[in-house]
């Protein structure tokens, strides 16, 4: 009786799973079918995709638009290809990323270990901070930058995307800290370590988790910013992102799919590169803090 | 002056007043146990002698200094955290190490001291691992280290042993007390474990509710309580707490214990001066279970020994002894018993009470009539 109530169970297992299985796999083909598009029309000559056929395999094989989009498309008015954006917008996100990381680091510390009257108040605008919409902050924003001298330069791009990126920076770090023991601070402040070296020395060490989804989150959303690097930016510091919509918007001549399709996936390449290198800490760095273990 | 001395302590959290005037001092060498439940402030009252929390008035004083607006850094003070708080990112060595570190101390002299102290808590082996590779005890030892290393004039514990097991524990306990008997040095540690009171301690302060019981020997505080809360908290089983009544009859003073049917009577034979006046009144007899035996298990040297009959109403064997449950003025009330006793549930039996060794405290205000 119990052999048999024992085989059903099985089998019923293996079907739900089989069937858990299928459309599992039919979501991931239906997530991967714009990025194969992409692949496979950015390698075609522009001909084969006149054509018709989308989703067919290029019968030329050719990275000729890749070389297009990256030096030599006509971006605007020039023909330089993605290539000096691409370079802008790193010259912005490394040190947007880093600055708003470790701030964010310093409130999370100073708002759990160092607490001082009025704490929750301080941290509860920076999470506020989180759900103000970037259209509200366009026009004090472009008032501060003029003020600062900032106007259409990378730093002034820098500065805005910190300040910005400073609300969930610390909302990361303050929760993680959250769950730092406090006996560890008190000891070393024993131990005759200061601020600044409990700080480095203490907490730093054992924040990997939290500092990679920090840098994820910041990277992907400086990166592909779009409103802030059309509003603020010059012509020498646009952003690739604003790049690639004067390239595509462009008007002048052919519509070049096959260059278009390639500078998109250059666009997306830093940021799938991020996640894929440091992804697994990603979920792990979330969920820490959530259950006390 | 003694080594450490502290004066009227306040500590208050908002309207919360942890630390209601605490006086305590010690002398070099000593072994200061604060014991109470939990919430009666102790570990506060630790906290402001290491200087993480400040203190709303009073003095503390350490080796003739006052500390009161010292850094924790500056109080020459080393402790032991319950959790014992080992940095994650360093090995057992540089944990050791951090201390001298901060304060400059030369990477030759901090390798000397390292291998001094591991030596001597034998943990050399385990200098290059990381904290979270450590059993339970092995990280005891390296957070014991790591306070010993800097040779500080004050040592303090915070519950180090509550998180290890029962057996540990015990052997933990011996280690601190060989250390502290060798090295000499003055501590100051936090339990709420009497036990661990009485076996450590030079002194024991027992704290409730932010205030000073009593301060004395652990063997003061075991046969003289200042109050019933003393007397119920220390020692175990705890002391039986009895009501009863004064009576002076022809040969002295007795007190008597209402039963269900008649009164037990029994004399007291060397009733402390006060006890006089509260002949006819009600007090609380106080009787510690070693000191209600079987008559043939009673203290061969004890001098007044009273009988009575009682029915047993629960038999808890441990194996050394038996302890014996019975009621007396509407109490439960346990006994010691030998292990042979042969008790049955029901029966009635001669119980030894060792007159000399029993407390009376007022039942009004719960202190001890001297």
């Amino acid at each position: 009786m119990s052999a048999a109530s024992k085989d059903t169970a099985l089998r019923t297992g293996t079907i739900a799973r089989a069937l858990i299985y299928t459309i599992l796999f039919i979501f991931a083909l239906f997530y991967l079918l714009p990025l194969f598009v992409m692949l496979v029309n950015s390698v075609k000559p522009l001909e084969e995709i006149r054509q018709g056929n989308m989703l067919a395999f290029p019968q030329v094989f050719t990275l000729e638009p890749w070389i297009q989009a990256w030096g030599e498309a006509q971006i605007g008015v020039q023909p330089t290809g993605l290539k000096p954006y691409f370079i802008n917008s790193l010259v912005m996100v490394v040190p947007a990323v880093i600055i708003s990381t470790l701030l964010g680091a310093i409130n999370g510390y100073v708002l759990t270990k160092w607490q001082f009257p009025g704490h929750r108040i301080v941290f509860g605008l920076m999470l506020f901070s989180c759900f103000i919409p970037f259209q509200i902050v366009l026009i004090p924003m472009a008032r501060i930058l003029g003020l600062l001298d900032l106007a259409g330069t990378t730093y002034g791009l820098i500065l805005v995307h910190v300040v910005y990126g400073l609300g969930f920076t610390t909302l990361f770090f303050r929760n993680y800290y959250d769950a730092f023991p406090t006996e560890l601070i008190r000891a070393a402040t024993i131990d005759g370590a200061g601020f600044f070296r409990i700080f480095q020395r203490i907490l730093l060490p054992s924040s990997g988790p939290i500092i990679v989804v920090t840098v994820i989150w910041q990277f992907t959303n400086v990166w592909n910013d779009f409103l802030f690097g059309a509003s603020f930016a010059d012509f020498d510091s646009q952003p690739m992102t604003v790049a690639l919509n004067n390239l595509v918007s462009s008007s002048t001549g052919v519509k070049e799919y096959n260059v278009h399709f390639a500078g998109a996936i250059l666009a997306a390449l830093p940021t799938l590169i991020v996640y894929i290198v440091s992804g697994r800490y990603f979920v792990r760095g979330l969920m820490a803090g959530a259950v006390k273990g | 002056m003694a080594f450490l001395e502290i004066n009227r302590l306040h500590k208050q959290y908002g309207n919360v007043e942890v630390l209601k005037g605490v006086d305590i001092a010690i002398e070099e060498g000593g072994f200061l146990v604060l014991v109470g439940p939990s919430g009666c402030g102790k570990s506060t009252l630790l906290n402001t002698i290491a200087g993480l929390e400040n203190i709303t008035s009073g003095e503390i004083s350490i080796d003739g200094t006052v500390v009161n607006d010292l850094h924790p850094s500056k109080r020459d003070i080393a402790m032991v955290f319950q959790s014992y708080a080992l940095y994650p990112s360093m090995s057992v060595a540089e944990n050791i190490a951090f201390g001298l570190e901060m304060r400059g101390v030369s990477k030759a002299e901090r390798e000397k001291a390292i291998q001094g102290v591991a030596g001597m808590l034998q943990i050399e082996h385990l200098l290059k691992r990381r904290p979270g590779q450590l059993s339970g005890g092995q990280r005891q030892r390296v957070a014991m280290g790591r306070a010993l290393v800097r040779d500080p004039k004050l040592f303090l514990f915070d519950e180090p042993l509550s998180n290890l097991d029962a057996k540990l524990r015990v052997d933990m306990r011996t280690e601190i007390k060989r250390l502290h008997q060798k090295l000499g040095t003055t501590i100051v540690y936090v339990t709420h474990d009497q036990i661990e009171a009485m076996t450590l301690a030079t002194q024991i302060a027992v704290l409730k509710d932010g205030i000073l019981q009593q301060v004395g020997s652990p063997d003061e505080v075991y046969s003289k309580p200042t109050n019933m809360f003393v007397a119920d908290f220390m020692g175990s089983p705890t002391m039986n707490l009895i009501e009863a009544r004064i009576e002076n009859g022809g040969g002295g003073l007795s007190v008597e214990i209402p039963q269900r049917d008649r009164s037990l009577s029994l004399p007291v034979p060397q009733p402390p001066t006060a006890l006089r006046s509260y002949s006819g009144k009600p007090v609380v007899l106080g009787i510690r279970p070693e000191d209600i035996t079987d008559p043939d298990g009673a203290d061969p040297k004890a001098e007044h020994i009273a009988q009575a009959h009682c029915s047993v109403e629960v038999v808890e064997p441990t194996g050394a002894d038996t302890f014996v449950v019975t009621q007396l003025g509407g109490k439960e009330v346990t006994g010691r018993m030998r292990n042979a006793a042969g008790l049955a549930v029901g029966a009635d039996v001669p119980f030894a009470f060792n007159m000399g060794k029993i407390h009376f405290f007022d039942p009004a205000t719960e202190q001890r009539i001297a």
